[in-house]
C-alpha cells in the first residue's frame, strides 16, 4: 500500500534558484553601525548542511569585540530610549517592510545556511519574521496601555542569544520587542546559521537605524558567555537548551540582569479515538517533522488511545512514506537537511538508544543524498514512560509513540516530564478539549492543530522549559522595568 | 484565689492539622516568653506533599468561591481582633500600631478577596492571529509556592503573601517571621475556620536561614517568594533555584507592608501565561482546516 502511494506522489524536481541572492565571501561584526573586523582576527566557516559546501566565512567575536558591541549599545541607549515611541515604531515598520521586500533572498539564504526546506523558510520563517517587526512596531508608542496602572521604562542594553533552528525568525522574536520597548541590543546568532542575521544587519543599515541600537556579533558559546557575563548588559534573553539555560541562570544570579529563558521541550501530542483521524495524522506529521524536528515545541511524544492505535500507526507509516526527503532548495521537499554534523550525531545516538531499549523502529524507505547530513523520518512504537527517547529532548525527526486508555492516565503521562513548553490535543469533543487544555502543564496548547505561531500569540514554557513569554502583550514585560 | 491562666501552645499548620514540629525542637523569640516550633526540613517536605495534593482542587474552585473564602477569612479575623492586637502588643508593638496592623490586614484580605474573580479579566487576552484560529491566553497558577514573610511584621506581611498566592489558585507553604511568629499561628486558626481546604495553606515557624536552602532546592516547589533585602540570600536563591528553574520573586518588606502591597500584579507574578489555539472552520473554504 505504502509503496503504491509513493509512486502516486512522485514529483519532478522544482528547484528554487540561488542566482538572485547576494552573499559576501566574508562577514565582519556589525558594531556601532559599522562592519568591524574581529580583534581576534579569527573567522569560522558556515556551511550548507545539505552538501557540506562552505558558503561564507564569518568573524568570531571575542570578549573585546563583545565589549565594543556592548559599549556601542550603551552609548546608543539614551538617544534610542528618548526617541518618541512613534518615531521608534516607524523604524520598526520600515524594517518589517524591507524584510517583506527581500523575502525571497532571505528565504533562500535561510535554506542554504540551515538546511530547512525552502517551502518552510518561504512560507513560515521569513513572513513571520516580518510580521513580528510589524506587530511590535505598533506597540512602541502604546506601551502605557499594556500594563494598567504601572509606569514602565526600558531596561537598557539587552544581550540576546538565539538558536540555529529558526535563525531569522528568532532574531525577530528577540529584536522586535526589545527595540519597541526602547532597549538597545547586542544579538548573537548561532554559529551554524549566522547569515540571515548578518543580512538583517545590512537591512538595519538600509533602514537607517541610529548606530549602536542593534549590534550583531557572531561566534559560538564563548561569544555568548561574554555577552552573558558583561557587566553593562541589563537583560539577557536566551533561547536554547535547558542545560545552557540553567548555566545562564547561575551566571546572572549575582547581578541585576533581567532574564528570560526559552528552553527545551518534549511535547505530548494526544490523539483520542473520537478525533478526526486523517486531520490528526497531518497534525502529528507537522508536529514532529516540521523543520526536521528541530523545534523546541515539537510534538515528539505521541499518545494514542488504544482503540485507534493500529489505524493511527498504519496511517502514520503510510504518510511518512510520502514525505519528500532531500534537497532543501526543492519546493517539493518536506524534510530537509539536519542542521549540523554534531546534531546528526546526537540524533543517531538516540536512534541507537531507542533500539537498545527494545523499541520498534520504523523509518521511511526513502533514499537520502550521499553528501550532507540526513535523517529519515522515524517512528518508535511501544515506548514506555521510562524510555530515554520519551524523557529526553532529541531535536530531530524522531517520534516516540505511547498508548493510553483513559483521560486521567494520559494527563498524568503527558505531564510526567520536567519540560512544559507545549502540548497538542486531537478530539472532536469541545468539553474534552477544555478539560485537557486546562490540565496540561505547558505554556502553549494546540487543540486540533499543531506548531502554529503568530506575533500576537505569547509563546513560552512552564517548569524547566524556561520562563518569560515572547510575543503578544505578555511578551513586552520581558523588556521593561516597572517603576512604581 | 486567682484563676490560673491557660497558656496557648503555638504549633505549626500542615494539611489542616496543628502538629508540633517532627523534630521536637523549639525556640524562644527574643523578649517573648513562648516556646515556638523550630520547624525542620522534614516538616517542610511533609507540607509540600499535602500542598501538592491540595492545589488542583483549589485551582478548580470557581473564582467566586475562592473570593468568598478569602472574604470569610476577613470576617473571622474581625471577630478575633482583640486576640491579634494583644499578640502584637506581646511582640512589642504599641497598642495603636497593633490596632492599625490588624485593621490593615483585615482590609487587605477583603482587597484580595475582590481580585479573585477579576485578575483573569485584566491579564488575559484574545490574540488576533493571522491564521484561521481562535487563540487566547489566560493565567494559570504556578502550583506549589513557598514563601518567607517580612521579618518586621507578625501579621500583615504573611497575610499579604498568603492572599496573593491563594487568590491566584496556588497552594503554599508560608514561613512565618522568625522574631514575631505568634500571629501567624493564630492566623492559621483563622484559615482553618474559614473553609480554606486542608493543605492549601501551610504555615511553619522556625529559622529561615536553616530552611531556605532546603526550600530552594526542593524539586516539587514551583515558585519561591522571598521577602527581604539581604542581597546574599537573593543571589543564593537565584543560583540554587536553577535546579528545577523554580520561579523566584523577591520583595522588600516595605513593598509588602505599605499600600503598595495591594496590587493584582502580585497575583500575576505567581501565575503562568497559557496560550491555547483552535482552528476555526471556514465553511466552503479550500484547504486544510486543521
Amino acid at each position: 500500500m505504502a509503496v503504491k502511494n509513493k509512486k502516486l506522489f512522485e514529483f519532478s524536481p522544482a528547484l528554487e534558484s540561488a542566482g538572485h541572492i547576494q552573499l559576501k565571501e566574508q562577514y565582519e561584526l556589525f558594531i556601532n553601525g559599522k562592519w568591524t573586523k574581529p580583534k581576534s582576527g579569527k573567522y569560522f566557516k558556515t556551511i550548507n548542511p545539505s552538501n557540506e559546501k562552505v558558503i561564507a566565512q564569518v568573524a568570531e567575536a571575542d570578549e573585546a569585540d563583545v565589549d565594543a558591541a556592548v559599549s556601542a549599545a550603551e552609548k546608543a541607549f539614551n538617544g534610542w530610549s528618548s526617541l518618541s515611541g512613534k518615531e521608534r515604531g516607524k523604524y520598526l515598520f520600515r524594517l518589517a517592510r524591507l524584510i517583506q521586500e527581500k523575502a525571497r533572498e532571505l528565504s533562500v539564504i535561510e535554506t542554504l545556511d540551515g538546511g530547512k526546506p525552502i517551502r518552510e523558510s518561504r512560507d513560515i520563517d521569513i513572513p513571520l519574521a516580518a510580521a513580528h517587526f510589524f506587530y511590535h512596531a505598533g506597540w512602541a508608542d502604546k506601551l502605557e496601555y499594556a500594563f494598567p496602572n504601572r509606569k514602565t521604562e526600558p531596561l537598557g542594553v539587552a544581550g540576546q542569544i538565539i538558536p540555529w533552528n529558526f535563525p531569522l525568525l528568532m532574531a525577530a522574536w528577540k529584536l522586535a520587542p526589545a527595540l519597541a520597548c526602547g532597549n538597545t541590543v547586542v544579538l548573537k546568532p548561532a554559529e551554524t546559521t549566522p547569515l540571515t542575521a548578518l543580512k538583517l544587519a545590512e537591512i538595519i543599515e538600509e533602514a537607517e537605524f541610529p548606530p549602536g541600537v542593534v549590534n550583531i556579533v557572531t561566534g559560538a558559546g564563548a561569544t555568548g558567555a561574554a555577552i552573558v557575563n558583561h557587566p553593562k548588559v541589563n537583560k539577557i534573553a536566551f533561547t536554547g537548551s535547558t542545560e545552557v539555560g540553567k548555566i545562564i541562570q547561575c551566571a546572572t544570579a549575582n547581578t541585576d540582569k533581567k532574564l528570560t529563558l526559552e528552553l527545551g521541550g518534549k511535547a505530548a501530542n494526544i490523539i483520542f479515538e473520537d478525533a478526526a483521524i486523517n486531520q490528526a495524522i497531518e497534525g502529528i506529521i507537522n508536529g514532529i517533522y516540521f523543520n526536521q524536528g528541530h523545534v523546541c515545541c515539537a510534538g515528539s511524544r505521541l499518545f494514542v488511545q488504544e482503540s485507534v492505535h493500529d489505524e493511527v500507526i498504519q496511517k502514520l507509516k503510510a504518510r511518512i512514506e510520502n514525505l519528500v526527503v532531500g534537497d532543501p532548495m526543492d519546493k517539493n521537499t518536506d524534510i530537509g537537511a539536519i542542521n549540523s554534523k554534531s546534531q546528526l550525531e546526537t540524533i543517531n545516538k538516540y536512534l541507537k538508544i531507542g533500539k537498545e531499549e527494545g523499541l520498534e523502529m520504523f523509518q521511511s524507505s526513502c533514499s537520502v543524498p550521499s553528501k550532507g547530513f540526513w535523517c529519515k523520518p522515524t517512528i518508535f512504537t511501544g515506548a514506555a514512560q521510562s524510555s530515554r527517547i520519551v524523557q529526553e529532548e532529541i531535536f530531530g525527526p524522531v517520534l516516540a509513540v505511547q498508548t493510553f486508555r483513559t483521560i486521567g492516565e494520559v494527563i498524568q503521562k503527558a505531564n510526567n516530564t520536567p519540560y512544559g513548553l507545549s502540548a497538542g490535543v486531537w478530539t472532536d469533543k469541545g468539553s474534552k478539549i477544555f478539560n485537557l487544555t486546562q490540565q496540561l502543564r505547558a505554556g502553549v496548547i494546540w487543540a486540533n492543530t499543531f506548531n502554529k505561531f503568530d506575533p500576537t500569540s505569547p509563546f513560552g514554557g512552564y517548569k524547566e522549559s524556561g520562563f518569560g513569554r515572547e510575543g503578544g502583550v505578555h511578551g513586552l514585560e520581558s523588556y521593561l522595568k516597572f517603576n512604581d | 484565689m486567682a484563676r490560673l491562666e491557660i497558656k496557648k501552645t503555638y504549633k505549626i499548620y500542615i494539611g489542616g492539622k496543628f502538629p508540633r514540629t517532627e523534630s521536637g525542637r523549639f525556640y524562644n523569640p527574643k523578649g517573648i516568653d513562648v516556646n515556638v516550633c523550630k520547624s525542620s526540613r522534614k516538616d517542610f517536605r511533609n507540607a509540600v506533599v499535602v500542598a501538592r495534593a491540595a492545589q488542583p482542587a483549589w485551582a478548580g474552585r470557581s473564582a467566586y468561591n475562592r473570593a468568598q473564602i478569602l472574604y470569610r477569612i476577613a470576617e473571622i479575623m474581625e471577630g478575633r481582633r482583640a486576640q491579634f492586637i494583644s499578640e502584637l502588643e506581646l511582640q512589642g508593638s504599641p497598642k495603636k500600631q497593633a490596632e492599625e496592623e490588624v485593621d490593615a490586614t483585615i482590609d487587605r484580605w477583603v482587597y484580595y478577596a475582590g481580585w479573585c474573580d477579576k485578575y483573569q479579566q485584566i491579564f488575559s487576552s484574545v490574540n488576533p492571529v493571522a491564521s484561521n484560529h481562535f487563540n487566547f491566553s489566560v493565567l494559570e497558577p504556578m502550583g506549589v509556592v513557598a514563601s518567607t514573610a517580612p521579618e518586621e511584621s507578625s501579621l500583615l506581611g504573611i497575610s499579604t503573601i498568603i492572599a496573593t498566592a491563594i487568590a491566584g489558585g496556588n497552594s503554599l507553604i508560608a514561613i512565618a517571621s522568625e522574631s514575631k511568629p505568634l500571629c501567624s499561628v493564630t492566623l492559621a486558626e483563622v484559615l482553618n475556620d474559614s473553609d480554606v481546604p486542608d493543605g492549601v495553606v501551610n504555615i511553619l515557624t522556625g529559622n529561615k536561614d536553616e530552611l531556605l536552602p532546603h526550600i530552594v532546592q526542593h524539586m516539587d516547589v514551583n515558585a519561591l517568594v522571598y521577602c527581604g533585602s539581604d542581597k546574599k540570600v537573593i543571589i543564593d536563591l537565584k543560583e540554587k533555584s536553577a535546579d528545577n528553574l523554580k520561579r523566584i520573586a523577591h520583595y522588600s518588606s516595605d513593598a509588602i507592608l505599605s499600600d503598595s502591597g495591594e496590587s493584582p500584579y502580585f497575583i500575576k507574578t505567581l501565575n503562568e501565561v497559557k496560550t491555547t489555539w483552535h482552528p476555526i472552520e471556514k465553511v466552503g473554504a479550500v484547504g486544510s482546516s486543521y
